[in-house]
């Protein structure tokens, strides 16, 4: 039998290896932006979860809305990399800290 | 057997599925193979909210996700030149902080959720088919009804989306030469071609008259 | 018949107008112009005050108490301009202006030279009119206004020739002490209105009595009397102008100033700007018999102590300058014992006989090429005859002697002291009869050493070109020449210093024989000063009064101030006519006391090391600990530096790396959840999650 427990835990699992991710990624933003989607996943997770448990429409559409606004920031987050990657030759964070106090 | 039973099965087998992709995700040395992971992890997940009679959204996780945004994620790793050694600096060093902050993070939220609980919240029925209709339709009915405004947002936003990342990676090289048909239409001949009458003989005292300019 | 408003402005008004010309357009009027101008002006004033002295005396003319301007009013408080002219008023402007004509006259002859020519002019012009408002004021603001300008322009008098250090130090001494005195004055005038409501005198005065029984805390416990602390404040600033010991430190060394105003104002006028306001102010005084006291005793202290130190002096001009403060103490005294027409009356005669001293001593002065030490003078009274004359009568004026007018001021006072039986009044006889050997002695002492006897001084003739060097630049070469060597033989100053010195010496001479029976005893100032019953000094002397002759004739009596100044004639008339070599060994077997006297009492000395060198201590301490220390290293550069650090280290958080802000974020979420589950149990306890 399948408990909401389930799926929140499941989405909380996600979110901490998203998070781990982030930690252990730190040069590669490539892998950086796929740990933001997979964070966006986990949300995404609770989000239907608790629609279907609720019977309440309100959770999936925001999922849709989730997913909409991440595909543009996926599209937008790439577009940089590559101008980032033209201008430097390079996609590690390491190299970009211009924004150094 | 017990289609609850099965469903408990299925949800174990594409949680784990999911779980073992997202670890992939994030510690593969390839940033192909970690695309290509998270393409899994989607796909899993998807499965995963069709057993929530999520099809909509499962559905549009694949077609939009793993149509399109990780396929661009793919385009642009193959695109780049990527030195994959030097990237991977610094994981074995970051590893044990990551695991420790995701540890930590992860006790949390499971003492939060409270795990003895586990057993207490059955989810019901599916609500769509309790409303007597498909996931399809009431979700569909909700987003042109309730949220049509921010259904039209979320459009614009898209546009946006797409108009800032052609903004942002189209260029003119300086180094490239490109024809301008327009203009090479548009030449007259009295642009490029002066004709000049002059006398045979240079007259002898007169002053010298300015020299003669041509354009061109 | 009243008197005009317009000739009281006038008054007032025209040596303002003089001393604006002379000041600002001094350039196209030149020095002719200048003194014309600043003359004309308090000429015109000095002819009014005549003309209102005789409406006030004679015309039957009404005392004069009027606001002619409203500066400014502030709920109840009402600070305007006004004039209160009855006969002290009166009796002030005539001296005033009278003294101050004279002294323009005579600056004419001793700035001769002087570059500040028309600066001197404006200045004194200046004072003249700060003068006259101060005496004709009818409220205590427009007093105090007077009393700062007048200190003001002494300030700037004294010095006047800025180029010389010691100048300089002498004037911001004045200043100085004055502040401290001024302080007082403040205080007693806010104490006035606190307690009466008003700084008008009529409605202050009206309502004086109300003053009895009222008490004041000034240090927990304690309670003071109002009218007590009112007088003794007002008393205070009286001492500061007036140079009362022991604020009278400024007053010797403002002979630093250019003679004639060492003859103006601290001679003659603004130095009496004190007893003037205590006797204004002798409804306040007369409640309370303490301040009385005090006022006697610091003036009787002041009345011998200072002509002491007179007798030891080699500077002509400071020599004055001490009997000034020893008549000083004789006014205060006899304010001390309600004396006030007495106090007043002395202030008078003896704004003519002071001046006139001080300027026959600034005659000489010119006579000896700025020489001004007597050691090197002598027998000058063959080469300038009416400079030796006229300072004769002025001397015997200061002495006392019988007929002259400082007799009938003085001999009232003295009596009027014996008449007394306030606290400490067998003090103040004892001050004031010693006072009078001491005057005499001084003054002898003076008048031999500069006149008679040897000449004690060389003629060594130059030529010309010589003498034109010694003449252009002679205020400034006072160290360059030998002591005791001139250019040329002294000889008797040019008529604008003469004329002067005659017609000071005509009121020396005869006012008191003429004016001693009003304005003494007969009640001639009215109601301008009050006396109570019990305390009228003067009116118990007065049923003893016959007539000036009968008083100059019991005035020669032997027992009594004239026998001391016999006496005192005697002794220097031994030493310095016939046994000149007596007062060296008198000097010498009298070596600690010289030395006590020499010093000043070491007084100069104690306010040096304390309040000078404690104030430069302290003011250093200030600065060190307080600005630099405190304002400006912690709290100006330390706010700036600590921002910088704090800075500093919040910039290190900002590498710029992303993962470092990432980190952040999931640092503060793991914060927020753990905050969640440690303390927030609503979100389980929804129902929602958990259960």
């Amino acid at each position: 039998m399948i408990t909401l427990s389930h799926y929140i835990v499941l989405g909380a699992v996600l979110f901490c290896i998203a998070v781990a991710g982030l930690f252990i990624n730190r040069k590669n933003v490539i892998v950086l932006l796929m740990s933001i989607e997979l964070m966006l996943l986990a949300v995404n997770m609770n989000f239907v979860a608790f629609s279907s448990f609720l019977g309440d429409v309100s959770g999936q559409v925001f999922v849709f809305f989730i997913l909409t606004v991440a595909a543009a920031e996926a599209a937008i987050g790439l577009a940089i990399l590559v101008l980032l990657f033209r201008n430097r030759s390079t996609i590690n964070i390491a190299d970009i800290d211009s924004m150094k106090g | 057997m017990n289609p609850q039973l099965f469903q408990l099965i299925c949800f174990y087998a594409f949680g784990f599925v999911t779980v073992a992709a997202a670890l992939s995700v994030i510690t593969l040395k390839n940033t192909v193979h970690a695309v290509l992971a998270l393409v899994l992890t989607f796909f899993s997940a998807a499965c995963l909210w069709m057993l929530l009679d999520a099809e909509f959204l499962a559905l549009a996780l694949i077609v939009v996700y793993v149509g399109a945004v990780m396929v661009l994620f793919l385009f642009v790793v193959m695109m780049l030149d990527l030195d994959q050694e030097k990237l991977r600096e610094g994981f074995v060093k970051f590893l044990p902080i990551g695991l420790i902050v995701a540890a930590a993070m992860l006790v949390e939220m499971l003492g939060l959720i409270g795990v003895r609980a586990m057993h207490t919240q059955v989810m019901g029925a599916d609500p769509a088919a309790t409303a007597g209709t498909s996931n399809t339709a009431w979700l569909g009915h909700a987003l042109y009804t309730q949220y049509l405004l921010p259904f039209e947002v979320a459009a614009l936003i898209l546009t946006v989306g797409v108009v800032a990342a052609v903004a942002l990676t189209l260029r003119q090289r300086g180094d490239a030469r490109y024809e301008s048909a327009s203009q090479q239409v548009k030449v007259s001949p009295r642009d490029r071609v002066r004709i000049v009458k002059m006398a045979a003989e240079r007259p002898v005292d007169e002053t010298p008259a300015p020299p003669q300019e041509s354009k061109s | 018949m009243g008197l005009s408003t317009s000739i009281l402005l006038t008054i007032a008004l025209a040596p303002l107008v003089g001393c604006v010309l002379a000041g600002f357009l001094g350039k196209f009027l030149g020095r002719a112009g200048s003194h014309t101008v600043t003359i004309l002006g308090v000429a015109i004033s000095c002819a009014l005050s005549f003309y209102v002295l005789y409406q006030l005396t004679l015309g039957g003319a009404e005392t004069y108490n009027q606001n002619i301007y409203t500066w400014f009013q502030i709920g109840h408080f009402n600070a305007s301009v006004g004039f209160l002219v009855d006969r002290l008023t009166a009796m002030m402007l005539v001296v005033v202006s009278f003294v101050s004509l004279l002294v323009h006259v005579y600056t004419i002859g001793y700035m001769a030279d002087d570059d500040g020519y028309k600066r001197f002019f404006s200045y004194i012009s200046l004072f003249t009119f700060s003068m006259f408002m101060l005496v004709m004021s009818n409220n205590f603001m427009q007093l105090f206004f007077g009393w700062e300008a007048v200190g003001l322009v002494s300030y700037l008098l004294i010095g006047f020739w800025y180029k010389r250090p010691t100048a300089i130090f002498a004037n911001l001494k004045a200043f100085l002490v004055n502040r401290v005195g001024d302080f007082g004055f403040l205080l007693g005038i806010a104490a006035v209105l606190y307690f009466l409501g008003t700084l008008d005198y009529a409605t202050a005065f009206d309502s004086a009595p109300s003053l009895i029984g009222k008490t004041l805390q000034i240090t927990a416990g304690t309670q003071w009397d109002a009218a007590t602390v009112i007088c003794i404040c007002l008393f205070i600033g009286a001492m500061g102008k007036s140079a009362q010991v022991p604020l009278h430190v400024w007053l010797p060394d403002s002979m630093e100033g250019p003679t004639p105003i060492s003859a103006l104002i601290h001679a003659a006028t603004m130095v009496t700007a004190g007893i003037f306001m205590v006797a204004r102010m002798s409804p306040l005084f007369e409640l309370s018999q303490s301040a009385l006291s005090f006022v006697m005793v610091i003036g009787a202290t002041t009345a011998l102590f200072t002509g002491l130190i007179g007798i030891v002096q080699n500077d002509i001009k400071r020599v004055v300058a001490y009997s000034t403060l020893s008549q000083l103490g004789y006014m205060t005294v006899a304010l001390g014992v309600s004396a006030y027409s007495g106090a007043v009356y002395h202030l008078m005669t003896h704004a003519f006989f002071k001046a006139l001293l001080f300027l026959g001593a600034g005659s000489v002065i010119i006579a000896m090429h700025h020489e001004q030490d007597m050691r090197y003078m002598g027998g000058l009274r063959k080469y300038m005859p009416i400079t030796w004359i006229t300072m004769w009568i002025g001397s015997l004026a200061l002495c006392g002697v019988p007929f002259f007018s400082g007799f009938y001021s003085k001999d009232a006072i003295i009596e009027a002291v014996g008449e007394s039986h306030r606290w400490g009044s067998h003090y103040a006889y004892f001050c004031v009869m010693a006072g009078a050997l001491v005057t005499s002695l001084y003054t002898f002492r003076q008048m031999y050493l500069t006149f008679h006897g040897k000449e004690r001084f060389t003629v060594v003739a130059h030529h010309g070109h010589a003498h034109h060097d010694a003449h252009d630049d002679h205020h400034d070469d006072h160290g360059h020449h030998e002591p005791g060597v001139l250019e040329h033989a002294p000889k008797e100053s040019p008529w604008v210093v003469t004329l002067p010195l005659v017609l000071l010496a005509i009121p020396s001479l005869l006012v008191g024989f003429f004016t001693v029976g009003p304005m003494l005893f007969g009640g001639w100032f009215g109601s301008a000063i009050h006396v109570d019953e019990a305390n009228n000094v003067l009116g118990e002397l007065g049923q003893k009064f016959h007539g000036s002759l009968s008083m100059a004739l019991h005035g020669f009596s032997l027992i009594g101030p004239f026998g001391l100044v016999l006496l005192a004639f005697v002794i220097q008339t031994y030493i310095y006519l016939f046994n000149p070599s007596m007062a060296d060994k008198i000097k010498s077997a009298l070596k600690p006391l010289w030395t006590v006297l020499d010093r000043k009492y070491w007084v100069d000395d104690v306010y040096f090391a304390v309040f000078a060198r404690g104030g430069l201590k302290l003011g250093r301490l200030f600065w060190k600990a307080g600005d630099t220390a405190v304002i400006d290293d912690t709290m100006v550069n330390g706010s700036v530096s600590l921002i910088h650090r704090v800075a500093a280290m919040t910039r290190r958080l900002q590498s710029g790396y992303l993962y470092h802000y990432a980190f952040a974020m999931i640092l503060g979420l793991i914060l927020l959840l753990g905050g969640y589950w440690f303390f927030g149990s609503g979100l389980i306890g929804s129902g929602l999650v958990g259960q």
